[in-house]
């Protein structure tokens, strides 16, 4: 295993937002098809972990590759970020899922699927609309090619964006609280593909608030509270067994 | 009188669609800059679409018209009245589409612009796929209402004794001592912004598939 590179690498990062230190040194690992999910309060900086993971935003200091690309490197404390050429290949190399979907509301769903890669990849159509119906299916959204996001359920928006990430053959897939904007019967829908996923050995990484899906799905929970990862490890270490009080208290809070 | 007040309304047409073809994409452009992360292109823009707006178009128009003259000594002869005419409207309601414009860009969500980030869209892929269609259909019912003025605002072409429909009316009037001309003229403005309004309610219906 050790000879296996991980497909991204994200190193003692920190950010600001206007003298707010969000992020304190924060480093994660993701090797080839593993599930990671981070859990933590809100505020602790998951979100923002992802945003920079994403290249949503830029971080201040640390250093941030994509398997063999180095995306921002740190130099003396200063995180220096490549050219336009290498955030653009890194950009292929990830799929983020919103938890808000962010469909393109003007566009019919397999048009939501289809046109990036048709017109940022630059593939061949018939290719794409041939992948793009075998996802629908796989999202149990048969039959819904021709309507429009706004006449869909969010669980069914939902599935269409992670169908629309999916559509870009993403070596990793991010998932931002992809079940936080839906109610208790969608959240299932959804998490059962997101499982199926698993099972079919996407490399994942989800930010999320069920922790009994993290624990079934996840083979690697991280705990971030106050900008660091405070505990991180299996679900039976960080959920099971937690070592930190601070992980304890939160998990105390999620129980039922 | 009627082929006097159609030749008029042929004016009036050309003027009219001359001013939508330059103004609708110079707005954009317009609106752009107004919106630059570039600071001294933010400002002069704004600059111009407060002047643009806060001044009138009659007053633009007569500046247009003689300015060349009387600032630069330029004699530009007797078909300049038409440029300075279309020119004026032009740049007059580009500003006045600029605003609108910006209202719809600046109305939609952040996450649109992040979604298409992600997936690699460039800057104007986005902006020309993701953004512009849906600031289309947001700005619809307040761009409607600025071409419907618009109509109306033509007859304003008569202080540079360009002959569209109004400046026709007036004339025929004073000849004929007749209310008559200004009735005729009138009806066919209505008529002519009725037919605006058509054209607007079937574009809106058309992009009435989808709401956000």
């Amino acid at each position: 295993m050790s000879d296996v590179q991980p497909l991204v690498s994200i190193r003692d990062v920190h950010k600001s937002f206007a003298g707010n230190h969000v992020l304190k040194g924060i480093t994660l690992e993701v090797m080839p098809k593993q599930v990671v999910a981070i859990i933590g309060a809100s505020g602790g900086g998951k979100s923002t972990l992802l945003r920079c993971a994403t290249l949503l935003d830029r971080f201040d200091a640390g250093s941030l590759r994509y398997g063999d690309l180095v995306v921002a490197e740190d130099k003396d404390g200063t995180a220096v970020y490549g050219g336009k050429d290498v955030l653009k290949e890194a950009r292929l190399r990830f799929g983020l899922v919103f938890q808000n979907y962010n469909l393109f509301p003007h566009y019919s769903v397999m048009k939501n699927i289809m046109d990036a890669p048709i017109n940022v990849q630059k593939r061949p159509r018939a290719e794409v609309e041939e992948q793009a119906r075998g996802l629908l299916a796989r999202m149990g959204l048969e039959g819904n090619e021709n309507k429009v996001p706004c006449e869909l359920s969010g669980g069914q928006q939902q599935r269409v964006s992670i169908a629309r990430a999916l559509c870009m053959n993403p070596e990793i897939l991010y998932f931002d609280e992809p079940t936080s904007a839906l109610d208790p019967e969608l959240t299932q829908e959804v998490l059962k593909v997101i499982r199926n996923l698993a099972e079919q050995h996407m490399t994942m990484v989800i930010v999320t608030h069920e922790m009994a899906f993290a624990r079934d799905v996840a083979d690697h929970i991280g705990f971030i509270d106050g900008g660091v990862i405070v505990e991180q490890g299996t679900p039976d270490q960080v959920i099971n067994n937690p070592q930190h009080n601070r992980t304890k208290a939160f998990l105390n809070r999620y129980e039922d | 009188m009627m082929s006097l007040l159609g030749s008029g309304l042929i004016l009036t047409l050309q003027i009219f669609v001359v001013t939508l073809i330059g103004s609708l994409p110079l707005g954009v452009i317009i609106a752009l800059c107004r919106m630059s992360s570039f600071k001294p292109l933010a400002w002069i823009t704004r600059a111009y679409i407060s002047f643009m707006r806060g001044t009138p178009l009659m007053l633009q128009l007569m500046a247009l018209m003689f300015g060349p003259y009387y600032l630069l000594g330029l004699e530009l002869g007797s078909d300049w009245k038409f440029w300075a005419c279309d020119i004026g409207f032009i740049l007059n309601y580009a500003a006045y589409f600029a605003e609108i414009y910006r209202s719809g860009i600046q109305s939609i969500p952040r996450g649109q612009y992040e979604a298409a980030e992600v997936l690699g869209y460039s800057r104007s892929q986005t902006f020309m796929k993701i953004v512009l269609p849906q600031v289309i259909k947001r700005i619809l019912p307040a761009m409607g209402n600025e071409v419907i003025t618009l109509v109306k605002d033509t007859s304003l072409a008569f202080v540079l004794g360009v002959m569209e429909m109004f400046t026709q009316a007036k004339a025929i009037a004073a000849s004929q001592v007749s209310m008559l001309p200004y009735i005729i003229a009138a009806a066919i403005y209505w008529g002519f912004t009725m037919v605006v309004e058509f054209l607007l309610s079937r574009a809106e219906k058309k992009l009435d598939y989808y709401h956000d």
